[in-house]
């Protein structure tokens, strides 16, 4: 198997991102909250970032954000993958009154876009941690549930699921050693886009300063910290930018990869 | 009545449904949500006496459904009460606001649609050599921006680099048309970004899915020139897939101007949106979220009906 070199940049980068998250407080020079400079300083060999708009180093705080803006992608989009899988297999396998209700319920949360309802949720709810990771997993879980269900009733009726039916296994069975380990390959490749989403989703929300609360800042509210600097020349808003760009852009090259090779695999039907 | 007619009114009273149920769920959904208006508004100080006032005052004592309906006969006749903030009128604040949020968004398809079909079809023509490669890998790029990143480069790209615009979008009433343009410029350019890549992957999808059919091929081996296999059998067949593919894609515009607005401080919908949702303002929150619902919902709609009307099989169902 060759693997492109464009995936394997997207991997390596991802890679580094996330030892970045582990990491963050051994390599990062400066601690997160404190004021080590003068208020916007320029990249130099001490702040090799420069110093954002209350003197603290940006580097150090593009570090440690990395941590909660990963994190909280990971999570949601592990939320939303085994719910939207769950419901949708029990969908395609059950079929009936399960499945129109499911179906139904998709479509209408599908009907609005996630922000707008997001926000609409989020002007309810206390802005913490656990909300956002909930509000964000249950929304993106109706794609997951969409994509699941296809594929799902593709396999459902395969001989080898009938077979099973008859021996006379459990609907668990059914779904977790039947139908998981056959759908696996194209919802890898969703997984890579989910996360992806929870990325851009949790950084536009933070931007919005509806998303994570200070004390702990992630990339999305380091922009919003920051862009004011930007009407002076500062460039300080950018890197945290840069690195929402960077994440997004590596692991979409993964993504595109594995989903070509998924669908090549099902005789090269395409996207 | 004829066929097509029928499924063009049953495709409206289906969207209207959907915006109903929407209603139902962004009014009692998030009443169902841990949350009391009452309290936001009073502190956690208040006392109970004072809650139970204000929860009298403000129709909060009457079950859900009852407010609901209360709600809905309201909003039918344009009256979508006061906000919990300052208490001024919530359609008259809508009203002030629509219009820039329009502006901003017709400006941006404007430039947008023409350039990613363009785009598109040039990918499509060239396709898996480099001008394809190339407007496919910028647009891929593009994709995995948010929407404020992207605005962020482009204010730094043509405010600060080359110093060709203000980083801040002021419209006011009274504006000249042109004035107005010029200070949406930015932020429009920033939407343009956002929406092309999207519809111009898409364009390019659909016909490339197009070339591959078989008439296509039979056309070429008759041995029409490849202009007019695209102009007499590609086009007439991607038309459908394309007008859908550019209604769908400027619904995304809701969600990208609500951010875009956001980054621009453009006093506009969106803005006025977010602004709620931090102060925890629910009447306005609801209507507004219910308005770029229905404009999302609405423009699905629209190319769901392209969709059928462009294609025969579809107009004469058997």
């Amino acid at each position: 198997m060759r693997i492109p070199v464009s995936a394997l940049l997207g991997m390596s980068i991802t890679t580094i991102f996330v030892l970045i998250a582990i990491f963050a407080p051994w390599i990062a020079p400066y601690p997160i909250e404190s004021a080590v400079g003068k208020v916007w300083e320029n990249p130099s060999t001490t702040y090799w970032l420069g110093t954002d708009t209350i003197g603290r180093d940006i580097l150090s705080r593009l570090l440690y954000g990395a941590q909660v803006t990963i994190f909280v992608a990971l999570v949601s989009s592990l939320l939303a993958f085994s719910m939207g899988a769950f419901f949708g297999f029990l969908a395609a396998t059950r079929g009936g009154w399960i499945d129109m209700v499911l179906s139904r319920a998709v479509d209408l949360m599908m009907a609005v876009p996630s922000l707008i309802v997001a926000l609409v949720v989020l002007s309810v709810l206390p802005l913490n941690l656990t909300v956002l990771i909930l509000v964000m997993g249950i929304l993106d879980s109706t794609r997951v549930f969409r994509l699941s269900r296809a594929v799902a009733v593709d396999i459902a009726v395969m001989d080898y699921v009938e077979a099973a039916r008859l021996r006379g296994e459990k609907q668990g069975w059914i779904i977790f050693r039947e139908i998981l380990p056959n759908a696996l390959s194209p919802l890898v490749a969703e997984f890579g886009l989910r996360f992806i989403f929870a990325v851009l989703f949790i950084s536009t929300l933070s931007f919005l300063g509806l998303g994570i609360q200070p004390p702990l800042s992630d990339w999305g509210g380091m922009v919003r910290e920051n862009k004011d600097g930007l009407v002076y020349g500062k460039a300080a808003a950018l890197m945290p930018a840069l690195a929402i760009a960077v994440l997004a852009i590596s692991v979409n090259l993964v993504a595109d990869w594995v989903l070509q090779r998924t669908s090549s695999l099902k005789g090269g039907r395409g996207a | 009545m004829h066929p097509l007619l029928k499924l063009v009114v049953q495709r409206l009273v289906l969207g209207l449904l959907l915006l109903l149920a929407v209603s139902v769920v962004i009014f009692l959904g998030v009443e169902m949500l841990p949350g009391d208006t009452a309290q936001a508004i009073l502190g956690q100080s208040a006392t109970p006496v004072a809650l139970a006032n204000l929860r009298a005052q403000m129709g909060l004592d009457q079950p859900p459904w009852v407010r609901y309906f209360t709600w809905l006969a309201h909003a039918l006749q344009g009256d979508l009460g006061k906000a919990l903030t300052n208490n001024k009128d919530i359609a008259h604040a809508i009203g002030q606001r629509l219009g820039n949020t329009l502006f901003l968004a017709v400006c941006a398809a404007v430039i947008a649609v023409p350039l990613a079909i363009g785009l598109g079809l040039i990918a499509a023509r060239h396709h898996g050599r480099w001008p394809d490669k190339l407007i496919s890998g910028v647009t891929l790029a593009m994709i995995s921006l948010p929407e404020f990143v992207a605005a962020y480069f482009v204010i730094f790209l043509l405010t600060q680099v080359v110093h060709v615009f203000q980083p801040v979008s002021m419209v006011f009433p009274g504006m000249g048309f042109f004035a107005q343009l010029k200070a949406v410029a930015l932020p429009m350019i920033v939407l343009v970004m956002v929406v092309l890549a999207h519809m111009m992957r898409m364009t390019r999808a659909a016909i490339l899915n197009v070339m591959q059919s078989a008439y296509i091929e039979t056309a070429e081996l008759k041995g029409l020139s490849p202009m007019q296999v695209i102009w007499r059998h590609a086009l007439p067949n991607a038309i459908a897939p394309i007008i859908s593919v550019v209604v769908i894609n400027l619904a995304y515009l809701v969600v990208g101007v609500v951010v875009v607005e956001v980054v621009f401080s453009y006093n506009a919908l969106g803005q006025y949106l977010v602004d709620h949702v931090a102060k925890r303002d629910l009447p306005v929150v609801q209507a507004v979220g219910i308005i770029f619902a229905a404009v999302y919902i609405g423009l699905n709609i629209l190319a769901d009906l392209i969709g059928i009307i462009a294609n025969p099989r579809l107009r004469h169902p058997k």
